[in-house]
């Protein structure tokens, strides 16, 4: 499952990134942030009106905004809350 | 010791580095840019117990030393003493948020890694404990091999003690405590001395959480969001306009004393028409400044800010921008110069750049004066369908068009000259917290003397170039003046280039002296109109205004105002913050094309309708 369908509320881990379909920035950002194959994470929210972008993702003790695409280069699996 | 001795403040953006900054120099700062880039600098002084005085630097915020934007470049050459004319800091203070340390001690590592003499300050303390996290510094401190301070900078608790601390680090040199590891161990590590240094831990609803669930709420925050963006803008026109009345009476108050004291002549007219008026006009927006300012800086301080750029990102990714443009796009409302000045926020440079082209077309206050005064001489005061008056729908109107403007053009630029990458939105949502009346005060005064400073200065040179334009040669007895000088020529040329769009040659005049500010064109039209009619208030202007022109020529005259780049203030910060000539001189050259465009399809089209 990827992190951009990851229920909202749900923990999860990064088990895996695919790094090649984010430009070397956001790579740099994300992994900056926390957001890399390991991290335990949960989704906050998702979209505005009845959109489902962007996505604001809690990863340890802070919240980080990201877009779909990014949540989508993610590979997560669920953990048991 | 004569030397001077340097420190300087790193950590993560969010860590509180700025009010610990503003805490333990307190007004006694320096703000800046560095050379060559548009990052802000700033630069205080700090008294270390003994006396003796640290020229203390605020660096970005960084995540780490390899920069994804300009800011973290700059962080990391001053760091490392790369930076040109910029000494490297002698001792580094590394600011880490208590409540969030797994993150942080990211960077700080990095930074402690360097081996030189370093400092770290666990700040915000009292917040980790409202979170319900029980923290050992001295832990810390023996896991990271350097002094750890807790401070709370906006109570001023342990602030001697940083100082102190400060002052013992320069004296240490030593090898690189840890060897600098990959980000992945630096990130393991990180884990292990954040839990190795909580003490206990309650998992306690936090507020902030709850806050978002309110305010993030796909529904009900954007809500939210329009309402109080609604109540910033009542706030800024409504309040602002006694201040901004008061401000203009007091400057024609001064004037009357200089005229009343002075001998009348040339040197009297250039200090009352040129200097006091120009430089008035650009004081009276003070007001709707400093207003503005003050609820974008409250925004900012209570974390507000981020969750407004994470609802409108949605909205801006349509036309290739991204949430982060959202702050200088409204400033932007107000004054286009805070506005362009905001955008340094945004990290990616193309996004930057298109956000700074299209803010001059967001509608700023000092279209408001020329937009008055036309509507209310050419559009009737009725009603139309609804119970809505007509004059409010064509400011209605006029608003929209900036906006939509702005979106095509940015959509546009987005696939020409800015082309790149799809921007991506990814930022730290920062805690919820109570701003301090200290650090709001002091981020005004700041925003309010720089505007001051940068306009003033420039509108001051142009009113006085323009004024001599309007004044030499001197006119032979019995000619205008007007007629008379170089600006009367230039206008005299100017009207035959703007003739096809339906303007005469009295507006090919107004627009000369409006190139220094739009609402210059009202004025100058009261002066052009008063040496015949003697009337100089705007109810005799509007009178004038109704017998001179057609109502073709009023409606191209306001869509002509959308879009023309008339404001040298505008041009000069953007010639800054692009550091060259090249991106203002495109920006007066498309919008003077649009300006141009427009006008002369609304003249058309009015006139083919028969109006």
């Amino acid at each position: 499952m990827t992190l951009d369908l990851l229920p909202i509320g749900q923990p999860a881990r990064i088990v895996a990134v695919d790094w090649a379909a984010l430009d070397q920035d956001e790579t740099l950002r994300l992994r900056a942030l926390g957001l890399d194959a390991g991290a335990k994470i949960s989704v906050a929210h998702r979209g505005v009106f009845a959109g489902s972008d962007p996505l604001a993702v809690t990863v340890g003790r802070m919240t980080v905004a990201l877009r779909r695409v990014h949540a989508r280069a993610m590979q997560v699996e669920q953990l048991q809350p | 010791m004569s030397r001077r001795r340097r420190a300087a403040l790193v950590g993560n953006p969010n860590a509180g580095k700025s009010a610990l900054f503003n805490a333990l120099t307190g007004a006694r700062q320096k703000i800046a840019n560095y050379p060559g880039v548009t990052v802000e600098r700033k630069a205080g002084r700090l008294i270390l117990p003994s006396g003796e005085p640290v020229e203390l630097t605020d660096l970005p915020g960084s995540y780490s030393l390899h920069p994804t934007s300009p800011d973290e470049e700059v962080t990391r050459k001053v760091i490392l003493g790369e930076f040109p004319g910029e000494p490297e800091p002698e001792v580094l203070v590394v600011v880490l948020d208590a409540s969030n340390l797994e993150q942080h001690l990211v960077f700080a590592q990095e930074i402690i890694a360097l081996g030189r003499p370093t400092v770290v300050a666990l700040n915000m303390i009292d917040l980790a404990e409202r979170d319900g996290l029980k923290l050992d510094p001295l832990a810390l401190e023996s896991a990271l091999g350097v002094a750890v301070v807790p401070t709370v900078a906006v109570r001023r608790r342990g602030l001697t003690e940083l100082a102190d601390a400060i002052a013992t680090a320069e004296a240490y040199r030593g090898e690189p405590v840890h060897p600098l590891t990959g980000l992945t161990e630096r990130r393991l590590t990180a884990h292990a001395i954040a839990d190795s240094a909580i003490v206990s831990e309650t998992r306690r609803h936090r507020l902030h959480s709850k806050l978002d669930r309110v305010l993030l709420h796909p529904w009900i925050g954007p809500l939210i969001l329009f309402g109080m963006l609604f109540v910033v803008f009542q706030a800024v026109f409504a309040g602002a306009a006694p201040l901004a009345d008061g401000l203009t009476s007091l400057a024609s108050r001064i004037s009357d004393l200089v005229r009343g004291n002075f001998p009348a002549g040339l040197a009297r007219d250039l200090v009352t028409d040129g200097i006091i008026a120009g430089v008035g006009s650009v004081v009276t927006f003070l007001p709707q400044i400093v207003i503005l300012f003050f609820f974008i800086l409250v925004l900012e301080a209570t974390g507000y800010m981020a969750r407004a750029a994470f609802l409108m990102d949605r909205l801006m990714a349509g036309v290739g921008l991204s949430g982060r443009s959202f702050i200088p796009l409204l400033s932007s409302f107000g004054c286009a110069i805070p506005g362009i000045m905001a955008t340094r926020s945004i990290s990616d440079p193309k996004d930057r750049l298109t956000t700074i082209l299209v803010a001059p077309l967001m509608t700023c206050s000092a279209r408001l004066p020329v937009y008055a005064v036309l509507i209310s001489a050419f559009i009737p005061n009725r009603l139309v369908a609804g119970g809505i008056g007509l004059q409010g729908l064509v400011l209605f109107v006029l608003y929209v068009t900036g906006i939509v403007a702005a979106m095509v053009v940015a959509m546009l630029l987005r696939r020409s000259l800015t082309k790149g990458a799809a921007s991506g939105f990814i930022m730290e949502l920062p805690k919820y917290q109570l701003p301090t009346v200290k650090d709001i005060a002091l981020g005004l005064y700041q925003r309010a003397w720089i505007f001051l400073r940068r306009a003033g200065t420039i509108i001051f040179t142009v009113t006085v170039v323009l004024w001599l334009l309007l004044n030499f040669p001197r006119a032979a007895p019995g000619q205008d003046q007007v007629d008379a000088s170089i600006a009367g020529h230039l206008a005299n040329g100017l009207a035959v280039v703007v003739k096809p769009i339906g303007f005469n040659r009295d507006i090919a005049l107004a627009l000369i002296p409006a190139m220094a500010a739009r609402e210059v064109a009202v004025s100058s039209l009261a002066t052009t109109y008063a040496v015949s009619g003697g009337d100089k208030d705007t109810s005799g202007l509007i009178a004038q205004l109704r017998h001179r022109w057609s109502l073709p020529t009023a409606l191209a005259f306001l869509a002509w105002f959308v879009f023309a780049p008339q404001c040298m203030s505008t041009i000069a910060v953007t010639r800054r913050e692009t550091n060259g000539w090249k991106w203002p001189g495109f920006m007066l050259a498309y919008l003077f094309a649009l300006a141009y465009i427009f006008a002369g399809i609304t003249y058309w089209s009015a006139v083919a309708l028969g109006l």
